[in-house]
């Protein structure tokens, strides 16, 4: 009457096998392959439909000098205006997390940071369509102004009255991406630990003193996270280019007309598309994703190097 | 050194005076110098000066406002600096960056919130505009409406309809392959390679570019029904869910996460099996948190558009079948009237309908929101004690 039952507790260390457990296991193992399986469905369906506008002869391509001069112009526009949105971007998120969490009083701070969190999930399509009424028209005296007293500065050449401009479309970013670099900012300041800033602050360090020796250092792997996660949130931007943008031709002017982003020459293009010009769509995509993706990859190589060295956890 | 400290007669005061003074900090003045006055009084100051700028220079509004904040910043340094020394003058200019960026920050967003709600809220609870399609609507009639002898026709009947189905659909794909996929990595992958390198993928994931989860949806739809059949709802639900799935993933493995420990051994001690475990004990515990945590997943990829302009087409009527030809969504359907007016002439009943398409959208993600947060703290699990 005992043996079975110790022979099947003895074969299996874990626990009985059951019907159920089978089922729940395959689901969450299959679930978690399927994953993996998605991930390379995107990147194998995008090369394929990419194919044909590499392997096709030079002058077929838009531009008529193959796909590589056809792109270059666009991942320079698309990391241009990510880069400024992220320059201009990242010191006013800092700001805002370290006032949230260490100069706003506790109750205000909460509610300004579900006030934050909230404006992350406003839609990219209502960005843009603020960014095209109401802001663009705004910046145009200002182009003018800079035009005219700090022309010799290559990025400022003539204005663009309308102001669709990369310039305005990289401060509309930089206002889209402000809630998750914050929220990611906000969150680590608050996790520094009290011992260090009642410490700095017993050695009469000042407000100030106390956040760049404890909170700022304590922070830095999680402002750099949320710096690159704002990064590449702009890089993949679409709407807000593609609406705000006036598209065209590679320029260093940025508060001129000219210049493109990869995903707004897709939205703006795609629906009009057939043929070898959907295929060279796809290519461009494939190239955004490229880039995002060693951006990712950057970012988490940085974040998980700053921990070792961060002494604080 | 000794010398002054031994001649006991009147100059000792003055000399510990002036020694103090070198101590930077220590309050000499009769103002304490980490008080907000003289900040306060500068910043009015500094306003005056803004407006002055402004409407006695004609200078553009961004410049005067930076003009004065720079000199606000100089004025609060050497103020402090006479006040309190250099590190205190060094402390109060920080902490008007700090607010200063705050107040940069709201700027944008509180004028974004505005155009929207002052632009929208004219048509979007129009019930006309919430019951009418734009099947057969061109830009005649939108003449007709400026002119004055039409009825303000067309609405987004079909374009809510096409978001509810189409999110819908991408949450029914993505919610038990992220629920389970989390339930692999904290019950049962803990830390073996597999769960390491899923781990890794599902950040790569979070970080596809939303326009390129469109272009796969739309790549695959090619393969499957030739490129002229390829843009339907199903497409568009699918690059929704290479969206969505991360966010689920992440969301819920916290949420499984916190689960304490003991729940699940206590369970497992009284005989019952993993899954009914899993089933009975872990998830339920878990499940404001879950349920907080999807529908914040559904609130990030309501709004979407560049994905869906790509997969699903843009259709002018009701589409009910998400299987076959293009639908619409607020999203797509708020771009396609902002930026492709029915009448390039007469742009304003498109731009009516546009705005009030956003704030539809606006107010169906600040619900979800607030929705999630109503669902974390109502359905919170009792910590006992």
């Amino acid at each position: 009457m005992n043996a079975p039952a110790t022979r099947r507790a003895r074969s299996s260390s874990t626990a009985v096998r059951r019907p159920g457990d089978i089922l729940f296991n395959g689901a969450s193992l299959g679930s978690a392959v399927l994953i993996l399986l998605i991930l390379a469905g995107v990147a194998f369906f995008l090369v394929m439909e990419a194919v044909p506008a590499l392997t096709a002869p030079a002058e077929e391509i838009s531009g008529g000098e193959g796909f590589f001069a056809y792109v270059w112009p666009l991942v320079f526009g698309t990391v241009v205006a990510s880069v400024i949105a992220m320059l201009l971007g990242t010191p006013v998120a800092i700001g805002i997390a370290l006032f949230v969490s260490h100069y706003a009083p506790r109750r205000l701070g909460n509610g300004i940071g579900f006030v934050i969190d909230l404006l992350a999930a406003v839609p990219s399509v209502v960005f843009g369509m603020w960014g095209m009424a109401v802001f663009a028209p705004r910046l145009g005296p200002l182009y003018e102004w800079l035009s005219q007293n700090l022309g010799w500065i290559p990025i400022f050449g003539d204005a663009s009255a309308t102001g669709r401009t990369l310039m305005t479309a990289s401060i509309v970013l930089a206002v889209m991406i402000l809630p998750i670099i914050t929220s990611v900012s906000r969150e680590v300041f608050l996790q520094t630990p009290r011992l260090h800033e009642e410490a700095a602050l017993a050695l009469g360090a000042t407000k100030w003193e106390m956040i760049r020796t404890a909170v700022l250092p304590f922070g830095m792997p999680g402002v750099i996270g949320g710096t690159m996660l704002g990064l590449g949130r702009a890089l993949g931007e679409t709407m807000a280019v593609a609406i705000i943008l006036a598209p065209g031709v590679f320029s260093w002017n940025f508060i001129g007309a000219g210049n493109a982003t990869i995903p707004a020459e897709i939205a703006l293009n795609f629906p009009e598309a057939a043929g070898l010009r959907l295929s060279e769509l796809i290519a461009a995509g494939l190239v955004l994703f490229v880039i995002t993706l060693a951006v990712n990859l950057f970012a988490r190589w940085i974040v998980d190097r700053r921990a070792e060295f961060s002494g604080a956890n | 050194m000794s010398i002054q400290t031994q001649t006991p007669q009147t100059p000792q005061g003055d000399v510990q005076r002036s020694r103090l003074e070198d101590v930077e900090g220590v309050v000499l003045s009769r103002v304490r110098p980490t008080t907000g006055r003289p900040a306060l009084l500068l910043a009015l100051g500094a306003l005056v000066l803004a407006v002055v700028l402004r409407l006695g220079l004609d200078m553009h509004v961004a410049l005067a406002l930076v003009l004065s904040f720079v000199g606000y910043l100089g004025a609060v340094y050497a103020v402090y600096r006479h006040l309190g020394g250099p590190r205190v003058a060094v402390d109060q200019v920080l902490r008007a960056l700090v607010y200063f960026a705050f107040v940069c920050a709201i700027v944008p967003l509180a004028s974004l919130l505005w155009t929207v709600v002052a632009q929208g809220a004219g048509r979007a609870f129009d019930p006309s505009f919430l019951n009418q399609t734009m099947n057969g609507v061109t830009g005649l009639h939108d003449q007709d409406y400026a002119e004055g002898v039409g009825p303000f026709v067309g609405g987004a009947y079909h374009a809510i309809v096409g978001t509810l189905i189409i999110t819908g659909l991408a949450t029914l794909i993505s919610v038990p392959i992220g629920l389970f996929t989390a339930i692999y990595l904290v019950e049962y992958g803990g830390r073996n390679p597999l769960s390491r390198w899923i781990r890794f993928f599902v950040d790569v994931m979070t970080g596809i570019p939303s326009i390129v989860a469109g272009l796969f949806a739309f790549a695959l739809f090619v393969q499957l029904f030739g490129p002229r059949d390829a843009k339907m709802g199903i497409a568009g639900a699918i690059a929704l869910s290479v969206l969505m799935i991360p966010t689920v993933v992440r969301n819920s493995e916290e949420m499984l996460r916190i689960v304490p420990n003991e729940l699940r051994e206590a369970s497992l001690a009284l005989g019952v099996p993993q899954w009914r475990t899993i089933a009975k004990v872990v998830l339920p515990t878990a499940a404001s948190g879950l349920a907080s945590g999807i529908t914040l997943a559904i609130a990030r990829v309501i709004g979407e558009t560049a994905p869906l302009l790509v997969a699903i087409g843009y259709a002018r009527g009701l589409s009910l079948n998400a299987f076959e030809g293009p639908m619409n969504t607020l999203a797509v359907y708020a771009y396609y009237m902002f930026t492709k007016p029915l009448s390039p002439a007469v742009r304003e009943p498109s731009l009516e309908r546009a705005w009030a398409a956003a704030l539809l959208l606006v107010l169906i993600v600040v619900a979800l929101n607030l929705l999630a947060r109503l669902i974390a703290k109502m359905f919170a699990p009792k910590t006992g004690r």
